[in-house]
């Protein structure tokens, strides 16, 4: 590993100084990412700036209108630890809770995972499908972007030089909603998906037809992507398979694998699909669930 | 050599002082610098918890934690678990279950399963097999490993007479 200064400020400005010093910095949350490719030399910096002793970046507010802000650096294990967020944002603790095993859970973050801007990061869909918003700050300000706009490539985001990401604002979910995220992986546990979909499903007032749906998918593209075809082909319909199937449908058409070591274009077209059906069953069953 | 950082810090109980580069890893300023050989490398990145430690009470992984990341932590190796001489009870249950056969794999089981136990003193076999799946072993297959832990998790149930 190259050598590199290690800098822990203690607030956004003294953060925000180191980074107006003209070195190449990078950003330390859990680094589970950035501690290794630090190490494999596939990613080079001057300056570590350790973003944990910044209040902000480390700090959960259930907000009084129903919204959920999550610092950018806080621990994935505090989500799913939290009976308060476990019990209202099912679908978030279905990202968190499979992003490596324990050991990494304990350190890594969504503002971590979203800025490693992996094509398959678990995150990133099951963000999406919430609407989650990201908030960028630098010395001048802050902006917003939402998550789907956030990547620009393969291990790319739209963050420029002297950006940080602050947190995700999670807007109130509609009534009658529920989101559920899952992925395909050979193994049971400790894997990167294959593919991946998140879904969010909201009914009308009778419970009968569908009100309005987000459907993201991961790993079948350069980034993870919302495909409004399968929204648009639920919206208004009743709630069945078939329903269902025809947003798979719209999901394997969007859907622009490659093939690679984890899997195959058209496994991945087909996971697309399978995914996209079950979350839609299983955000469903959430919604009976929760009444 | 780069500069290197003055760390204080607490391991095993111990009031600890060190110096290292901010490249360094706990891991590495674990064993090269510290002289505590217990915590293994097996991956160096994160995927085989051979060097699991219990950082401010949780495990995490000590090849990916930066060593200048200590300041004014509470850290636990694999060398502070036993009571002295005294076995801790996963160790008694990784030797009665044979838990092991190379070893490298056994600190960071160990330490792990540690860590869901502070936690969660009657885990079912499900959530032992969760919580340890960052843990890699190649020898034992894992059922040994497992059955170790929850033997331990009983021990812990049954006072000593």
């Amino acid at each position: 590993m190259e050598a590199f200064e290690y800098l822990a400020p203690s607030s956004l400005a003294e953060a925000f100084t180191a980074l107006g010093n003209g070195k190449r910095s990078m950003m330390l949350a859990g680094g589970t990412d950035v501690i290794v490719q630090l190490r494999e030399n596939r990613r080079h910096c001057d300056q570590l700036i350790d973003l944990k002793h910044i209040p902000e970046l480390m700090s959960v507010d259930i907000r009084s209108d129903g919204g959920l802000d999550i610092g950018a650096a806080v621990p994935l294990a505090d989500l799913y630890n939290n009976r308060e967020i476990a019990r209202r944002w099912p679908g978030l603790v279905d990202s968190a809770s499979i992003i490596g095993g324990t050991a990494i859970q304990s350190r890594a973050s969504f503002g971590g995972n979203l800025c490693n801007a992996s094509p398959a990061a678990d995150s990133s869909p099951s963000l999406m499908v919430h609407d989650a918003r990201l908030v960028v700050a630098s010395a001048s300000g802050t902006r917003e972007v939402p998550v789907e706009a956030f990547f620009a490539g393969p291990g790319r985001s739209v963050l420029q030089p002297g950006e940080i990401l602050l947190r995700i604002s999670i807007p109130p979910q509609p009534a009658r909603s529920a989101v559920f995220y899952h992925r395909f992986i050979p193994r049971n546990e400790m894997d990167i998906a294959v593919a991946s979909a998140g879904v969010r499903l909201a009914l009308d007032e009778s419970g009968e037809r569908i009100a309005s749906a987000r459907v993201a998918l991961g790993a079948v593209g350069p980034t993870p992507m919302m495909v409004a075809a399968a929204a648009e082909a639920v919206t208004g319909q009743a709630p069945t398979s078939e329903t269902f199937a025809k947003a798979g449908e719209a999901a394997a058409a969007a859907a622009q694998p490659i093939t690679d070591m984890r899997g195959s274009m058209a496994q991945r077209k087909h996971l697309a699909s399978v995914l996209t059906v079950r979350a839609f069953e299983r955000a469903l069953q959430r919604i009976r669930e929760a009444r | 050599m780069a500069r290197r950082t003055h760390v204080t810090t607490s391991i095993n109980g111990l009031p600890t002082e060190f110096l290292c580069e901010p490249r360094q890893s706990v891991l590495e300023v674990l064993r090269d610098e510290l002289g505590l050989t217990g915590a293994k490398e097996g991956c160096n990145n994160g995927n085989c918890g051979a060097c699991a430690v219990i950082l401010n009470g949780r495990v995490v992984n000590s090849c990916c934690v930066l060593g200048v990341e200590l300041e004014g932590a509470e850290l636990t190796t694999i060398e502070g678990i036993a009571d002295g001489e005294k076995l801790h009870p996963l160790q008694q249950a990784f030797l009665e279950e044979a838990a092991l056969q190379c070893g490298i794999c056994t600190p960071g089981f160990i330490v792990s399963a540690k860590a869901l136990l502070d936690s969660d003193p009657h885990p079912d076999e499900h959530k032992v097999r969760f919580w340890l799946a960052g843990n890699l072993c190649r020898c034992t297959g894992y059922d040994k490993i497992v059955r170790a832990v929850l033997k331990a998790a009983d021990a812990a149930e049954t006072p000593v007479p």
